[in-house]
């Protein structure tokens, strides 16, 4: 009896406020658009029995889905999100690695501290520190004004509200997400195979390409997903740091429904949004779990 | 004795410099005289006397804390319990729909989350406000809480709860007195992950939120759209410092807790 309890007070929550509002997307992306309150078609009426629920389904297409094949901006925008998460986690990776490195091969008394260092950012204001780059790379800012005091350009870079603001701002924010499945799988090594490697005649470069990153490569493929996944339906950072010209499906949606007040189309692109996001999501499980059964 | 090669230094120190730099500046500018936030004019600590006397930004400061209070805390029974059932209650019908849903939340785009919570309210028809935040917050951070958790149930050893029913203790008090001050530490931290997840929500909070209920990222967003200003600055310059002491603080109890426990075991050792 309390076991029953005990199940189904958070198996209630999570039913009623994650998987019922997501039918309720679900059906929304099926209905039209109406100058009505919600604004949206058809509206179930369970007073008039059999035939509102019949009429009710027959109201029901999927004209908004063909709509966001039609119209350009989102397949896009589709597209450009996963193009602009797939450069950031690449970036990520190569920014990434080498702290990671060097923290797994740091003297044993400094770890915690630095694992602390990268930690403590993670629990600062995500939206503070997407802000902090506005007064670093807008026309007068810092980063301008300190390559032009050394005299590298003349006028300054328009980085801000480009994708490559975008960029930085993921790598930014997303870098501890990097740095510490890196870490854990480095630190684990051990130190004596790159030994062994070099007695038998390779180079350091070699040792480090054929020993060190194939031995690291879960955390790599970890960390990649923590950075990938996320980052495709990323809204701050695009409308901080990014320029009209940046297309990224999280602020489409948000535009779709706050500005536009078309809640079927917002509710349509979300559903394509999740079933794009299912492909990265099975297979990071997947790797996981693998990586998992490799490791006992 | 082990040292820093050269390169791992240089990584290490460009690194965490581009880690902390934006920040430091940041805190720098917030003492800038100048309302040009480019432009340094001398030290001063007047904006911080202006955000203070802000009432909107009082305001929403007030209430941000107030949704993380209730949501963590309402997050962090419901994520125990969750993290409880899946460890520990075995097999029962739905469970996998169970986990799907404990891990789905993890990993799903917040303007998703948002958009679907605030289709449901307005589907059943519960005015927006504060109860409408901390619901939403509630149910995503639950999950964190119930992750960070379940990890901590997975590892430790169920003989000990096992003994305390030998003994006759009730499920419940081997519950209370057995298993949850072994995980305590996990549920506090959940508990303070939950609560920072929910300070720091913009994307959530504005889909969910309605008049009276205007939480502080949403306010520093809406300011900081505009541009820069030294204000916001004066405010990330207290949210920084507040988690900086925070999390130092905590690394140091936690540490000496480590000390204590290693001490004890010593002592325990020696006298047995």
């Amino acid at each position: 009896m309390r076991r029953a309890v005990l199940i189904a007070v958070p198996y209630l929550w999570l039913l009623a406020l994650f998987l019922v509002p997501f039918i309720i997307v679900l059906k929304i992306s099926l209905s039209d658009i109406a100058l009505a309150r919600p604004p949206y078609a058809p509206q179930l009426d369970l007073n008039e029995g059999w035939a509102g629920i019949r009429a009710f389904f027959a109201g029901l297409d999927f004209e908004n889905f063909t709509f966001l094949t039609t119209d350009d901006l989102y397949w896009k925008a589709y597209l450009s999100s996963v193009r602009i998460a797939a450069v950031a986690t690449l970036c990520t990776l190569l920014v990434g690695y080498p702290i990671a490195y060097g923290m797994a091969r740091a003297p044993h008394e400094w770890r915690p501290t630095l694992l602390m260092l990268v930690i403590l950012p993670f629990w600062t204001s995500f939206l503070i520190r997407v802000y902090s780059w506005i007064g670093i790379l807008s026309t007068e800012g810092v980063l301008n004004q300190f390559l032009m005091g050394i005299g590298l350009i003349g006028e300054p870079l328009t980085i801000l509200n480009t994708n490559t603001a975008v960029y930085i701002g993921i790598v930014y924010t997303y870098l501890p997400f990097m740095i510490l499945p890196i870490y854990s799988a480095l630190e684990k090594m051990d130190e004596s195979l790159l030994e062994a490697a070099e007695d038998l005649g390779s180079s350091r470069l070699a040792a480090f390409w054929l020993v060190t990153i194939p031995l690291s490569r879960n955390g790599i493929v970890a960390g990649c997903f923590l950075v990938f996944i996320p980052s495709i339906g990323e809204f701050v950072i695009p409308s901080l740091l990014g320029g009209s010209d940046t297309l990224m499906i999280g602020k489409v949606l948000w535009e779709e429904f706050f500005s536009n007040r078309d809640w079927p189309v917002a509710s349509a692109v979300a559903v394509v949004l999740l079933l794009i996001l299912i492909i990265p999501i099975v297979l990071f499980q997947r790797s996981e779990e693998k990586a998992r059964e490799a490791g006992r | 004795m082990r040292r820093f090669s050269w390169f791992n230094a240089t990584s290490l120190t460009l690194g965490f410099a581009f880690l902390y730099l934006p920040m430091i500046l940041l805190v720098v500018y917030s003492f800038n005289e100048s309302r040009l936030v480019t432009v340094w004019a001398g030290f001063s600590t007047k904006w911080y006397g202006e955000l203070l006397q802000n009432e909107e930004f009082l305001d929403a400061a007030w209430v941000t804390l107030k949704v993380a209070f209730f949501s963590s805390t309402i997050a962090t029974v419901l994520g125990t319990m969750a993290a409880y059932v899946m460890i520990r209650a075995g097999r029962f019908p739905g469970r996998t729909l169970f986990s799907g849903m404990i891990y789905a939340p993890l990993v799903m785009p917040e303007v998703i989350t948002g958009l679907s919570l605030l289709l449901l309210f307005i589907g059943i028809g519960l005015d927006r406000g504060v109860l409408t935040v901390v619901l939403a917050h509630t149910t995503f951070s639950m999950c964190y809480v119930s992750v960070v958790v379940s990890s901590r149930l997975s590892t430790f050893d169920q003989a000990l709860e096992e003994a305390a029913l030998d003994l006759g203790a009730s499920p419940f008090e081997s519950f209370t007195l057995i298993t949850l001050p072994i995980i305590a530490p996990a549920v506090i931290s959940g508990w303070l992950l939950a609560f920072t997840l929910s300070l720091d929500d913009l994307v959530i909070a504005s889909f969910t939120t309605g008049p009276g209920a205007t939480t502080l990222p949403i306010k520093v967003f809406s300011a900081v759209r505009l541009g820069v200003s030294p204000e916001i600055n004066a405010l990330s310059t207290l949210l920084i410092s507040i988690v900086t002491v925070g999390v130092i603080t905590a690394s140091l109890v936690s540490k000496r807790a480590a000390v204590q426990r290693r001490r004890e075991e010593q002592a325990a050792q020696r006298t047995a």
